[in-house]
């Protein structure tokens, strides 16, 4: 005997978000009933094993039903096939669109391609998460990226009109958008104790600062897209290492600023100039695409790792960063103080959030 | 040109992509009715168009109106192919004929396409402009209002029961014409919805017409079934009982003449009516609502009654006036029986469908009667003479009603009738309760008469219908009578069973449960003749065996009556099923059943004794389990504990009780097929052995969980508004059915129920505590080794804090909202609920309650007397103090009633409410109201303020690519979820928020799996109602007028 159809369906839709959780997880019917299985159910409903499996088939039916619906979230608010209560609604959309650390990690920034789907099996090997969620997780990013990309008006604002989520993970998916936009590397191996709300701080940071949205609100790609006409200016800012007279200055003036103030004092006296040309470096080349790419890998390499081999913790270089900032104000012969705060000040931030174990 | 019919096409919204090309599409609508067809312009690539169309208007006749449904066609422009259907959407306007309901048709309906499902929805407003006609030969019915609930709708009061109206139309099944050869799948399953269509529409129509003839006004526990006979044709027949309703009004109606002169208004516009009204309990507020038919009642009701009756039932009022009605009993009884007789002699069928009465109606109830009958069907040569089939029911309404006679009593309540067809073989089903009612309700409902009844009867304690309608000396069969446990004048039958709900009055002790007796019969494939002369066999000793199987579980869960009995035999190739489901209760009035005993044939063998003994241990530890989950305690003890006012009564009841071990049941079951005693079973054969095994093998139902098939559970009063129905569909194949013996088969059919109830427990473990109530099983032999059941069934959260929950009962004004009381006795109510209050601690604190308080908890020592309750007889409160056990036992059904009503006071934010605040705030698309779905003929937590109409609708589904949508599963899964989303449409377009009394009368499912093709039908029907809760009724007002205004807004803003 053998049961040919089982189906059950609700006035309003019937929906458990454990077994939602195993189905987004990608889990296969039978690993999600030897998964419930485990987690005692049994013997806490007083149930048998082929309930189960019937309830697990039955959710996972419904979920593909609704799939279709999760991939625009506003048809999911308006359709009128499943009866799902607005809390509820809203927990499948933000559940659907949540995304792990470690495949976020491994795809950050790379092209939104289908060579990258491809290289997924990679992924899910390495992060021991399942293909098919990382398909999810992917398709979802590409999916964000598609309807945001060319849309007019600040970036997060947009994904969440789109797919209506919540504050946060919008926010994070500007953060995705945008990385993949300019394709910043975040994968080599300096970069691999970042994580990735360190990079989403990051990104919010350059999109506020560095984009065409931070001037013109009304641009198109305002978010997406970082402003040329600034990065072109950035040049100017070579001024502060190239004029000898300038370097020695700035230096001095830092230093009588921190004196007595930092533990690492005499080590910043003597890695000054070359912390100053790294971060000047940075800003100068940042007109062509691929040193942009190579932002993140510069801060570490340029400055990040010189503070750290020499035990400067985080407050030295917070202060040492305000200070090096702000004395710039007092170089008479530096005439480009706005550039250089916009510049400095993203910088700042970001290397703060970046600065730890 | 008696109506018009204007239409407009606003919107569409989720479109498919009908070019994959641009990955657009190019819509347009055609509106068509009867045969004149409107278009749309074409709104060109888009997903969503904005049509914005004129009004296109029909001029039609109201007959038309009656019948065809507006059908609206989204097609998709092709310049050089031919155009491309997208999908139809069918509206029965039926709802916008009546006077009283939706003036407008408005709203987002899914466009439904056979082959695809639901592809995108459509916004469309349909108004009627109906101009009167006094034509007294004419054909339309228009006005007449039809109901699925089985009782009197909520919002109505009932002026005269008219009684049985039946009618049935017949036609060729387009999927069986030879054009069906030539025309594509989507063609024929159109066709075919369409015909339906008319014919349920032509249906209507007629039956509406009948109840014009009888003078009444509405329809009430209208049932329409569809026999798709095959090759014979399609069969679609109707029964309900014709009423005469009037709108309940906050002013007493008593002081208003029965029913006011028809007048010829226009309809009302909805939201000018109610104007003060839901902070009153006895229903909405509107006044009483004009009738547009031109027959006037008050005519009818003097045709219907002869003179003399009229001159009888004037007596009992001067009686009244002195207020000892009681004395007049005597005599007063005679002439009940002398009108009973005339007015139900010129009858051709006293059937009721109704399962719940206006109390006093039902007076006795006999038992349960059915009557079966073997059809061969050939093909239906004249549609317009549907004569056979007419005859063929006829003759089984002619057997139940003699049936009915030979319980003595003179009318059938909680008719209905089924049909179950395999082939060219047709069992034709027909059962219902042999009853005696008052027949002075019958010609006037109104509370006057109601009250005179209580008044004359000294009886009302809740007892009464449990008492015999026949003879004692000269009973139609053996069965075991003693005196009424209640009021211990009147004899009682030891069990009793009826396929009506329990009446509101009745005294219950404890909870009740569903009990179902299953079996499978093999027989042999043969042809015609022969096929149906080994089925009609088969058949008593089916129905005796389901019989027998229904007593020993009643036994085993210590209760002594079944309600909402329903046996349902289906006929297959190879196999009969036969499933019997019903809800058990314990009867106050009625004796405790005695316990199952264990016999075997060979007592000689130690080994064998001592398996029996170990039996009947294992059922008798059952039996005490049961009465505990079920809190069945006798009811002795209450008059042990406060000392019986009778003290007689309980040594009698005692000596009955040693008594009633051996007895028999009432219903009129064959029992011709052997003297055998129902408790004791006598294991000397297999098949014993499987009954007990069967009996024991019955999973318990959770804890937290009970379940019934009834409306609603005794001993659970305190519903949240939490509720869930659904719909579950399960098909078996079983391998060889030749080669299994029936034994295995039998088991393995109850394990299949047992299995699809455990699955249900788990999915609802959620809702925990729960009654799963109107449960529902259907079982269908689609093919020959297949087995499908389906279930729908309501489950419904109830607050466990009962003694929290009493105490909110007094302060709340929603009191007795499902009874139709009037003011007077409202007030009255109220004054004694108060009273309760404080006799409620003493209860509480009395020490004579001890031994109750232990057994149930100290939070609840209401409980036990509520479920105990008697109805109260309002008019003999005077001299309630004589006795102090009736004071406590009105107290406590005062209690009990309330209780019934308020349900959800406790939970202020009611999770869809709470829900639907919420939607509003953060996202801030369009809302769609949530339209709750319910089996039930009520929402618990909430007032009915209108019915909206009828909501019956017939769909076809099919594909040819059943693997890409889920297999079998998949497929029907989403079938049902798009039959649901067309219901609630329709239902929210008509301004509705609810459909009660839903219900799905059949899913049809067929599946060709080599083919990759599959088919399924369903017809499903409720009445579309719109509530308010008891927890927004202080705003309702304004509410009310924002969810107007909301849909105002919802077509508004897709205009601008």
């Amino acid at each position: 005997m053998a049961v040919e159809l089982d189906v059950f369906v609700g006035n309003t839709t019937l929906i458990d978000k454990d077994v939602y959780q195993l189905w987004l997880d990608g889990y296969s019917v039978n690993d999600a009933v030897a998964i419930r299985v485990q987690s005692g159910i049994l013997e806490q409903a007083g149930t048998t094993p082929d309930v189960l499996e019937s309830d697990t088939m039955d959710h996972y039916r419904a979920f593909q039903m609704l799939e279709r619906l999760l991939h625009s979230p506003p048809k999911l608010i308006n359709q009128l096939l499943f009866q799902i209560p607005p809390p509820m609604q809203a927990m499948l959309i933000e559940k659907y669109y949540t995304f792990e650390e470690p495949f976020v990690r491994e795809v950050l920034g790379k092209k939104l391609s289908k060579g990258t789907k491809k290289d997924l099996d990679d992924v899910s090997t390495k992060t021991a998460i399942t293909l098919k969620s990382c398909r999810r997780q992917f398709d979802n990013f590409k999916r964000v990226f598609k309807v945001v990309e060319e849309m007019k008006g600040p970036l997060v604002e947009n994904i969440q009109q789109n797919f209506l989520l919540s504050d946060r993970l919008a926010g994070d998916y500007a953060a995705v958008v945008f990385f993949a936009n300019s394709r910043f590397e975040t994968g080599k191996k300096k970069l691999q104790y970042l994580t990735f709300e360190d990079f989403a701080c990051c990104a919010e940071q350059l999109i506020q600062n560095w984009t065409l949205g931070a001037v013109d609100s009304m641009a198109d790609d305002m978010d997406v897209d970082l402003d040329r006409e600034f990065l072109q200016d950035l040049k100017d800012l070579k001024v502060l290492i190239t004029d000898k007279d300038l370097l020695d200055q700035h230096k001095s003036l830092v230093c009588t600023a921190l004196r007595g103030k930092v533990t690492i004092f005499t080590e910043m006296e003597s890695s000054f100039k070359n912390l100053s040309r790294g971060l000047i470096n940075i800003a100068t080349k940042l007109i062509h695409t691929k040193d942009v790419r190579d932002l993140f890998v510069d801060l570490v390499e340029k400055f990040i790792e010189p503070c750290k081999s020499d035990r400067w913790n985080i407050n030295d270089v917070c202060l040492f960063l305000t200070q090096y900032t702000n004395t710039a104000r007092a170089l008479d012969a530096f005439k480009h103080q706005c550039l250089w705060e916009r510049y400095m000040g993203t910088v700042k931030s970001c290397i703060l959030k970046m600065y730890h174990d | 040109m008696p109506g018009k019919l204007k239409v407009r096409i606003v919107a569409g919204r989720h479109l498919p992509v009908m070019d994959r090309a641009s990955d657009l599409t190019d819509a347009f609508v055609e509106v068509k009715f009867g045969n004149t067809t409107f278009k749309t312009d074409v709104f060109p690539k888009s997903l969503n168009p904005q049509w914005n169309s004129e009004w296109f208007k029909f001029e039609v006749d109201d007959e038309d109106l009656q019948d065809e449904p507006l059908q609206i066609t989204v097609l998709d422009h092709d310049t050089y192919s031919a155009n491309d259907a997208i999908g139809k959407v069918y509206i029965d306007i039926d709802p916008l004929l009546s006077n009283e309901a939706a003036a407008i048709l408005s709203g987002w309906f899914p466009i439904y396409d056979t082959i695809h499902g639901i592809r995108g929805e459509i916004n469309v407003m349909v108004k009627v402009d109906l101009f009167n006609d006094l034509n007294r030969f004419r054909q339309s019915s228009c006005g007449v209002k039809f109901f699925c609930t089985m009782s009197i709708p909520k919002c109505y009061k009932a002026v005269t029961i008219h009684g049985f109206v039946e009618e049935l139309v017949v036609n060729e099944d387009p999927e069986y014409q030879w054009i069906d050869r030539i025309r594509t799948p989507r063609a024929s399953n159109e066709a075919r919805q369409r015909l339906i269509s008319l014919m349920s529409g032509e249906l209507q129509r007629k039956i509406g017409l009948k109840v014009l003839e009888m003078g009444g006004n509405a329809v009430v526990g209208y049932l329409q079934c569809f026999d798709l006979e095959g090759e014979s044709g399609l069969v679609v027949r109707a029964i309900g009982t014709a009423c005469t309703l009037d709108k309940l009004s906050n002013t007493a109606t008593s002081l208003l003449p029965p029913c006011s002169s028809p007048s010829k208004d226009m309809k009302e516009v909805p939201f000018s009516e109610d104007p003060n009204p839901v902070t009153h309990s006895s229903g909405p507020s509107t006044p009483l609502k004009n009738q547009t038919y031109s027959f006037s009642p008050s005519k009818s009701y003097s045709r219907q009654s002869s003179s003399s009756d009229t001159d009888l039932s004037l007596t009992p009022k001067t009686g009244m006036g002195s207020g000892s009605g009681g004395k007049d009993g005597g005599p007063l009884k005679a002439l009940y029986r002398q009108q009973t007789q005339s007015a139900f002699e010129h009858r051709e069928f006293p059937f009721f469908t109704l399962t719940t009465f206006p109390s006093g109606f039902l007076v006795h109830v006999g038992g349960v009667v059915s009557a079966r009958s073997v059809k061969l069907l050939d093909r239906i040569h004249n549609p317009d003479e549907p004569e056979t089939r007419d005859a063929w029911w006829a003759e089984i309404r002619q057997e139940i009603k003699s049936h009915g006679k030979a319980l003595g009593c003179h009318a059938v309540v909680g008719y209905s009738e089924s049909t179950s067809i395999c082939e060219e073989v047709c069992i034709l089903s027909a059962s219902g309760t042999a009853a005696v009612l008052n027949p002075k309700m019958l010609q006037d409902c109104s509370m006057e008469g109601c009250s005179e009844h209580r008044l004359d009867d000294p009886l009302s304690l809740g007892c009464n219908f449990c008492h015999i309608p026949y003879d004692e000396l000269n009973m139609p069969f053996p069965a075991h009578l003693t005196y009424c446990y209640v009021c211990r004048k009147q004899k009682v039958p030891d069990v009793l069973f009826t396929t009506i709900e329990p009446p509101l009055e009745a005294a219950v002790t404890g909870k009740g449960c569903l009990i179902q007796a299953r079996l499978c019969r093999q027989k042999k494939k043969t042809q015609g003749e022969a096929n149906a002369t080994a089925i009609s066999n088969l058949l008593p000793f089916m129905e005796y065996e389901l019989h027998t199987q229904l007593m020993n579980k009643l036994k085993l869960r210590a209760m002594n009556a079944l309600f909402g009995l329903r046996i349902q035999i289906t006929v297959g190739e190879n196999m009969l099923l036969g499933l019997a489901s019903a809800t058990g209760l314990y009867l106050t009035a009625l004796p405790s059943p005695g316990g199952i005993q264990v016999t075997g044939k060979t007592p000689s063998d130690s080994s064998y004794e001592q398996h029996i003994s170990n039996m009947q241990k294992k059922i008798n530890d059952m039996i005490i389990k049961n009465r505990e989950i079920y809190e069945i305690n006798p009811p002795e003890i209450l008059e042990e504990v406060l000392g019986s006012p009778i003290p007689e009564t309980r040594q009698r009841s005692r000596l009955f009780r040693s008594q009633s071990e051996s007895s028999d049941d009432v219903s009129e079951l064959d029992l011709s097929h052997g003297k055998k005693d129902a408790f004791v079973l006598e294991i000397d054969d297999a098949d014993a052995v499987e009954d007990i095994h069967s009996l024991l093998t019955d999973a318990p139902t959770p804890s937290g969980f009970y379940s019934c098939n009834t409306e609603i559970m005794p001993g659970i009063n305190n519903w949240t508004s939490d509720l869930q129905m659904f719909t579950s569909v399960r098909v078996f194949r079983l391998n060889n059915v030749t080669s299994l013996t029936s034994q295995w088969l039998n088991k393995a059919f109850s394990d299949l129920c047992e299995n699809l109830l455990k699955t249900l427990y788990f999915k609802l473990r959620s809702m925990v505590p729960c009654c799963l109530c109107h449960v529902n099983f259907n079982v269908a032999l689609p093919e020959d080794e297949l087995i499908q059941i389906a279930v729908t069934a309501v489950a419904i959260t109830y607050d466990k804090d009962q003694a929290q929950y009493v105490s909110k009962v007094c302060t709340d004004k929603t009191l007795l909202r499902a009874s139709a009381e009037n003011e007077e006795q409202l007030q009255f109510t109220l004054e004694l609920c108060m009273e309760s209050q404080s006799t409620q601690c003493a209860l509480l604190f009395s020490p004579s309650k001890a031994a109750e308080m232990t057994e149930s908890g100290s939070l609840q020592p209401v409980t036990p007397a509520a479920q105990r309750a008697t109805s109260v007889d309002y008019s003999s409160f005077a001299d309630r103090c004589s006795s102090w056990i009736e004071f406590i036992k009105q107290k406590a059904q005062t209690i009990r009633r309330g209780s019934i009503k308020t349900i959800s006071s406790l939970d202020k934010a009611s999770p869809l409410a709470e829900a639907q605040a919420r939607h509003r705030s953060p996202i801030s698309c369009t809302t769609s109201t949530v339209v709750e779905m319910t089996p039930l003929s009520f929402i618990p937590g909430a007032k009915i303020t209108k019915y909206l109409g009828i909501i019956n609708m017939f769909f076809i589904r099919e594909t040819t690519s059943l693997r890409e949508e889920g297999g079998v599963s998949g497929f029907l899964h989403a079938f049902i979820a798009e039959v649901f989303a067309m219901v609630r449409a329709h239902v929210a377009a008509l301004g509705g928020n609810a459909v009660v009394s839903y219900i799905m009368k059949q899913c049809v499912f067929m599946e060709n799996p080599n083919k990759n093709q599959a088919q399924c039908l369903i017809n499903v029907s409720g009445d579309a109602i719109n509530f308010v809760r008891d927890t927004d009724v202080e705003s309702a007002p304004s509410q009310s007028q924002a969810s107007g205004l909301q849909t105002g807004n919802g077509s508004g803003d897709v205009v601008t």
